[in-house]
Formats: C-alpha cells, structure tokens, sequence
C-alpha cells in the first residue's frame, strides 16, 4: 500500500506545499507545530479542501483538483484519530466502536472482539466516554476508527494531550497496531521519543515543505536533521535483541556494535527491540576508557558532524551497522580532533535509556 | 372543580392548548434557525437574528397589532390563508398560539443556539469520516447533543407561551372560550368586582403550571447529563 499526496494549500504564515509517496508501515508526519501536519492529515480525511492537489491511496484516487474530482469524507474509508479523541459523549463506548461499522454495514462481532482485545476495552463497553481517563478515551477512538474498516488509519497526535504515563500505556497498543493489523497508518508527532518507537518511515516537515523523507533510523541519525528536530529532542535508534536480564535489574541487549545494559526492559529474551538514544545522553572518547561508571562503551567511527551556531556540535558515529548521534561542545571536537573517518567510543550510561526510550522493533 | 367557574376553567384549557400548540408548531423552525444563526455564515445572518429577537424588544402590543395588520381578516398574509387553505387567526385560538409562538420564540432559539455552541463541531467532522452522511450526523449527533438545549428551550417558550398576555389580547382580543387565555383571564376577572378570589385561584394553577414546567426541565436536563457522564 502507498499513499501518494501532493498538496498545496496557502496558510496564514506559509504555504504548503508538499508531495511525496509513503511505503507500507507507520509514515511518521514530524516537525514543530505549524509546520502543516495536521492541515496535511486533514486534507488526507477530505476535511480540508486544498487549493490544488491530488491525494491517492494504491489505485483509489480521493481527489485530484486538476479534474475536478473530490470524494467527500465519508466514503474516503480512512480512519481518524484525533487529538483530542472525539467520542460521541451521548453513547456508550460500545456504541461509539460500533457507530462505523454500522454505517459500513460491516458489522463483524469476530473483528469487533479482535479490536476489543487488543485495545483491551472489554471492560468499559457499557461506559460512557465521559467517564473515562484520557488515555482510556484515546484507546476507544483508535478502536472506534479501526472498526470501520479503514484502508488507511490517520493518527493525528493521538497521544500529545495525556501525561507520559498514559502515553506509555498507549503505546505498546500501537506497536502491536502497527505489526500485526497490516494497515498503514499515518502518525502526526511532534515527539521524537514516539516517532523513534512507531515509525518505519519519516516525513520531515519545515513550514509547509518537506525537508526529508526516508526511514525512521536514517533520518533520526542525521545530523543535518537536528535543527529541524531540535537539539535538546535530538537521537537515534538502535535496533536490539534482548539477551538476558540480570538479578541487579540489569537487562543486557546486543546491538550490531557490542552489548548495551540497560534498565531492566520488560521484553522476553530473543525480542528484537528499537533502542533511542539521545544525543546529550552520548559522550565520546578518542581512547578506550577505564575506570568509568558508564558500563555502556561501543567502539564508534565519526561519519559525519555538524556544527551548531552556539557552542554545541552534533557528531554522528557509525557503531557497528547502526548510527548514533552524539551532542557534544565545538570545543570538545576541536580538542579531540574529532573529524569524519575518526576512531573513537561512543558511551552511554545506562540510566539515561528511559522506558519511553525503549519501543517493539 | 376547586370551585372553579367554568369560564376560568375554560381559560386554563385554552391556555394549555395555545402554549403546547404554539411550542410544538414552532419547535422545528427554531431548532432550524438555531442551527443555521450558530452553524452558518449567510447574508443576512445578523438580520435574521434582528427580526427573531424583535419580539423580546418590542412592546408586546405593538407586536399584536403588527400581527393583527398581518395576519388579520383584512392583512395580506392572514386573507391569503384564509381564503387559500380556510385558516383564520384573527379572534382565534389559532391566533392566540400564533401570538404566542412568536412572542416565546427568541428564548426558544437562543437555548437551542446555545446548546449548538456549546457543541464541539468536531465530533460531527469525526462522524463524517466514520462514513456518515450529513443527514445522519445531523439526526445521530447533532440533534441529540442539541437535546438539553431543545428541552430547556421547549420549556421555556411553553411558560412564555402560558403567560403571553399583550400581543394576544391586541391580537386576537379576549373572548371568554375562545380566545381568553389564562392571563387574560386573570385581568378580567381582575376587573369585576367580587372575582378576586377566582381571580387569585387562577394565578395559583399559573404558577403551578409554571413550577411544573421548571422542575420537569430539571429532571429532563440531569437525565441527560448523567448519561453523557461528567459532560
């Protein structure tokens, strides 16, 4: 499946004007707020009628204004999540799942107990939305659009108004979305962690354009990236499998580059994991170091780097096949003579990997 | 029947009649204008929305002579009907509720317009993309998120409705059985003398009827809220 979107819409501040084709899998819709990637979902769901453009998902077109041709929301078959859930608060949770479904005619008790379960809402069907926390609402609006049968699930920063513990909660419910339903899904984030842990594909947007498109590790690892990302919100992905866990609460991860401890990680042995790291939470060193409490030290060579306005410097390390990126000051590069092709270690203290951090690869 | 003459008691009936027909007439065309001054941008929006709160501005006399230059025998619109589908409302019950619909319809409108403000247009938006034509998001969640605005405003165009007095006497006058409604009532017997005491049972059975009206609008109104939860 592909969806292909090209778009220009004039804004109050820019005008946006996009295009580009995403594969199959999660396509990640990331940049700083107002940088169009709601008006881009909206127009996806035909909630917002673009100047010009022509949006189509495999061989169904939605729209082309070059023909005239315009489908209107309801028969776009596209799931929405919004931000801010939506649930019709004069019906029960179950009535709200099955408000699409009915409407299709699509009605499948096997599909709906499949959505219940993995969403984990049988135990608030007979409640209404009004009742519920926001996580627990945000759940039932992604069941709620999944039962309609959507070729294409737009998530439109379904997590950013819940505090980081219902997000956690929410979280594993979209991995398993994402590797087990098959659906493509389009996911607008303005939070790295969240795009580092879904996405397979990054769409990253600066004022209405598109600065970069290409999967998740690559564009997460990219130091030219890091302005649009922002430095403080800056880091990799490192692709992991979980070896053991140790009796001090230790979990201890292979990665392409060494073995990574971590803070026990809930994963079973032989999980494949996706790994973020920060870029401030990386130090290097040209020379093997000793005596570190660090307990994290991957052999690293420079690939690329990037000089900051201010002090800072973004340096990216290639550590085994993966990429890492590492914050680090101007001053620190210079001493160390730390340029493309260096040898140098890339540490990584172990308590600076938060469970956020830490996502289903 | 609590010692009622039966002139009083035909006024209560009447009275009863007029508001409840005068609501019900009315309830759609307000919910629709409701909508439309709350929901849309047209020409003329803020002239529509002059002309449904005249009545509230208005001396009430000079809307019932406005309605008798109209709607009467002689008025364009009122020998129209008249001679076109037989209805009259000149010294008519129809004419009562006609008067009254108009003088209770900007409460109705401005609780039914509240409502749809209060109303998040997203969840309509949300309904379209789950498949639903306007028709159905307008009947499954426009119209039943509008439900305690209807009410409250049903109810109270009914007690403006039981209470109209100026526009329906100047309207249609106050002819005992057939167009003298409660109030209208109470001022006459007011002017015999010896007819206070009817006088003063019939203010009694208004403001039961009133009460009545309130508290039904509250229990209708908390039913609704229990249900949508905290909302």
């Amino acid at each position: 499946m592909t969806l292909s979107i090209r778009l220009r819409h004039a804004q109050s501040e820019f005008e946006l004007d996009v295009d580009f084709t995403t594969p199959p899998g999660v396509t990640a819709l990331f940049g700083h707020s107002g940088a169009g990637k709601t008006t881009i979902v909206q127009a996806v769901a035909g909630l917002l009628k673009p100047d010009s453009g022509r949006i189509s998902i495999d061989d169904a077109l939605l729209e082309d204004s070059d023909r005239g041709f315009w489908t209107p929301p309801r028969n776009r078959r596209v799931g929405y999540v919004f931000q801010d859930g939506r649930l019709f608060p004069h019906m029960t949770v179950l009535k709200n799942l099955r408000y699409g479904a009915n409407l299709a005619g699509v009605r499948d008790p096997a599909e709906e107990d499949r959505v219940v379960d993995l969403l984990g809402l049988s135990d608030y069907l007979h409640r209404y939305p009004g009742t519920l926390s926001g996580g627990e609402k945000q759940r039932v609006a992604i069941g709620r659009a999944l039962l309609s049968r959507p070729r294409l699930l737009l998530l439109d920063e379904p997590l950013a108004a819940l505090d980081p513990a219902r997000r956690e909660e929410i979280l594993p419910h979209l991995e398993r979305l994402r590797d087990n339903s098959g659906l493509p899904i389009l996911y607008v984030s303005h939070a790295p962690s969240e795009v580092a842990r879904l996405a397979t594909t990054v769409v990253l947007l600066e004022r209405g354009k598109v600065l970069k498109l290409g999967p998740a590790s690559e564009i997460l690892s990219d130091p030219q990236m890091v302005p649009a990302i922002g430095p403080r919100e800056a880091g990799a992905i490192l692709a992991a499998t979980v070896i053991r866990h140790h009796d001090d609460g230790l979990s201890e991860l292979q990665t392409s580059a060494g073995t990574l401890l971590l803070p026990a990680v809930s994963a079973a042995p032989g999980r494949s994991l996706r790994v973020r790291i920060a870029a401030h939470d990386v130090i290097l060193s040209r020379e093997a170091p000793k005596g570190l409490s660090a307990l994290n030290i991957l052999p690293a060579r420079v690939c690329a780097l990037r000089l900051g306005d201010g002090p800072g410097a973004i340096v990216q390390v290639e550590t085994g096949t993966d990429r890492l990126l590492a914050r680090i000051t101007r001053r620190s590069v210079v001493a160390l003579g730390l340029e493309p092709g260096a040898d140098c270690y890339a540490i990584i203290k172990s308590v600076a990997v938060a469970r956020e951090d830490i996502g289903r690869g | 029947m609590l010692g009622l003459e039966p002139d009083a008691w035909q006024a209560v009936a009447l009275s009863l009649r007029v508001s409840l027909c005068a609501t019900a007439a009315s309830l759609p065309i307000g919910i629709f204008v409701a909508y439309a001054l709350a929901r849309w941008e047209f020409p003329g929006r803020q002239a529509l929305n002059g002309i449904v709160h005249l009545p509230l501005i208005l001396p009430p006399v000079v809307t019932g002579y406005l309605l008798l230059l109209t709607f009467g025998r002689q008025g364009p619109v009122g020998a129209f009907l008249e001679a076109t589908f037989g209805i009259s409302f000149a010294f008519n019950w129809t004419g009562a509720a006609l008067a009254a619909a108009i003088m209770a319809f900007p409460l109705m409108v401005r609780a039914i317009r509240l409502s749809v403000e209060a109303m998040d247009p997203g969840l309509e938006q949300a309904a379209a993309t789950l498949g639903a034509s306007s028709i159905r998001v307008f009947l499954t969640i426009t119209l039943p998120l509008m439900l305690p605005g209807i009410l409250t405003g049903s109810i109270l165009a009914f007690a403006k409705a039981m209470g109209e007095f100026g526009a329906t006497i100047t309207f249609v006058s106050n002819i005992p059985g057939r167009t003298q409604t409660l109030p209208s009532a109470v001022y006459a017997f007011l002017q015999v003398p010896g007819a206070e005491g009817t006088a003063i049972r019939l203010v009694l059975i208004s403001v039961a009827i009133a009460m009545g009206a309130l508290v039904a609008s509250e229990v209708l109104a908390r039913r609704a809220a229990r249900r949508m939860g905290t909302r």
